[in-house]
């Protein structure tokens, strides 16, 4: 599945939050979304799923406008997970994928329960309450849910903040085994920069609204003449006006 | 309609309070202290009232029927409370069930926490009081229908105003109930109120079903066309809560508040 971003504007009363921007995510590739606090990475993936309604612009999905879909037909497709958002927390890791299963029409649902659990080893607390794991634990349930569905689609919103180096690892390693295992279009947003490099195929920057520059992360460090990608971050983060 | 998605969304809310003995607890605790608190009232009523006198259990009757309406409706909040203080909220807009599903199965879920809190009251009440809500007989069924249509309506325009307001809105989630209740005539007939008041408080459902509920008890008479407008009127508003409902989604949708919904 490809998606098309096209003169792309969300404006809260006077806040302009994303300004005109365009890109383009080519099927079954990892794109990266970065940005200080604040530029529009959000607001972007929240217009992409539909959670927030653009003041202009439009977004295709293989060249059709998201808008033209049903609300279920497009989400069947998608999935999203975040540290901020959690699952029901007085409920089994078990019973949180079974419900989300259920939402997503999952055929097979324990099967697909067990072979995603047994992926991201969640099955030694499958029985305990969510909210009694640990931010690791609960982030790989997380990401259990996000794939449940096996999304088309999966956007990513720093999937390994405040993860320990051992547990972010692991689920960098996962997104990657996985990726190069099912074909998936992934939209990665993250303040880590070699987990960006490690994960994307090319990025796209942001700042204010904006989009300041895209490209492979090898041409981006080339080009702004920088030894890596944190580097390459911050002399665009900070070098305000240059770019606009 | 999907049905399984509507099942799998009030599964949910039957595995919270399953995983959960306290919260059952909860759910039965505040309908049985009505129970009694009004049990005792109307004890006192009875004996000393010349109104109530040839009809024992007509206020517990009016309470048992008022908490009905008022847990459907707190019901309906919680539940939709519940996905935004566990931070789920992102994680159901984001699933493919349509908006009338997600209403469908916070109504049709609001049912079983409803009756899990008032059975075990309405039970205690007739050996303690020797009141029975079954003796309204058949009318109770309407009278019911009425009542739980119009408290999933004030559920519905509470969580609109989530929507609308965010999770500050959360205290009128509250208080919503007890602003009708002085025009809903539970415990009175609408004679008491001032006359601009009566005009207002006929527009409500309220009215319609606790006279109607008295006139069964006091007079043993039954008048269906009073008991179809209640229900008629509990339509309307129903379909007014929806359409308010969708209104709020759309707006969060324009004001971007349902991407960062938490506590």
């Amino acid at each position: 599945m490809f998606i098309e971003i096209k003169n792309l504007t969300k404006k809260y009363n006077k806040f302009l939050a994303v300004n005109n921007i365009n890109f383009f995510i080519q099927k079954n590739k990892t794109i990266g979304l970065l940005g200080p606090n604040g530029c529009g990475k959000t607001t972007t993936i929240g217009m992409i799923l539909g959670l927030v309604t653009p003041t202009s612009g439009e977004i295709t999905i293989e060249n059709k406008n998201i808008s033209t879909f049903k609300r279920d037909e497009i989400l069947n497709r998608f999935n999203f997970a975040s540290p901020y958002v959690e699952l029901p927390k007085k409920l089994t890791v078990r019973q949180n994928l079974e419900i989300y299963g259920r939402l997503y029409g999952i055929k097979n649902l324990n099967e697909r329960i067990d072979e995603i659990s047994e992926d991201l080893n969640i099955k030694n607390f499958f029985d305990r309450k969510t909210g009694e794991l640990s931010s690791g634990q609960k982030n790989r349930v997380s990401l259990a849910k996000s794939l449940i569905n096996k999304p088309e689609v999966l956007l990513l919103d720093e999937p390994t903040a405040s993860l320990d180096p051992d547990i972010g690892d692991f689920v960098r390693s996962y997104i990657q085994d996985y990726k190069s295992r099912n074909k998936v279009t992934i939209l990665l947003a993250s303040h880590n920069m070699s987990e960006v490099e490690r994960l994307c195929d090319s990025v796209i920057m942001m700042r204010e609204g904006k989009i300041i520059d895209e490209g492979t992360c090898s041409d981006l460090i080339k080009k702004h003449g920088r030894n890596n990608l944190e580097e390459t971050f911050l002399k665009l983060a900070r070098s305000k006006n240059e770019f606009q | 309609m999907n049905f399984n998605k509507i099942y799998a969304l009030g599964l949910r809310h039957l595995y919270l309070i399953m995983n959960s003995f306290p919260r059952v607890l909860d759910l039965i605790y505040w309908p049985t202290v009505q129970i009694f608190l009004w049990g005792f009232i109307s004890k006192f009523f009875t004996i000393n009232s010349d109104y109530y006198s040839d009809t024992v259990g007509v206020i517990l009757t009016a309470a048992i029927l008022y908490d009905f309406l008022f847990r459907a409706s707190i019901s309906f909040n919680m539940m939709f409370l519940e996905e935004i203080w566990s931070r789920n909220f992102t994680n159901l807009f984001i699933a493919p069930i349509r908006i009338r599903e997600i209403i469908a199965s916070l109504t049709l879920t609001a049912i079983i926490r409803t009756l899990i809190g008032l059975v075990p009251a309405v039970l205690i009440a007739i050996p303690l009081f020797g009141v029975s809500v079954l003796k309204l007989g058949i009318p109770l069924i309407f009278l019911l229908i009425a009542l739980y249509l119009f408290g999933i309506t004030l559920g519905l325009l509470v969580t609109s105003g989530l929507l609308r307001y965010g999770p500050s809105f959360e205290n009128i989630a509250w208080a919503s109930l007890f602003f009708l209740a002085p025009l809903g005539c539970i415990y009175y007939p609408i004679e008491i109120l001032p006359n601009s008041l009566q005009i207002v408080a006929k527009s409500l459902p309220l009215v319609h079903i606790f006279e109607e509920m008295r006139s069964i008890l006091m007079n043993n008479s039954v008048s269906y066309i009073n008991i179809f407008k209640s229900i008629m009127i509990s339509v309307i508003y129903f379909i007014f809560g929806i359409l308010v409902f969708y209104f709020s989604y759309f707006g969060a949708k324009k004001r971007g508040t349902l991407i960062n919904m938490g506590e």
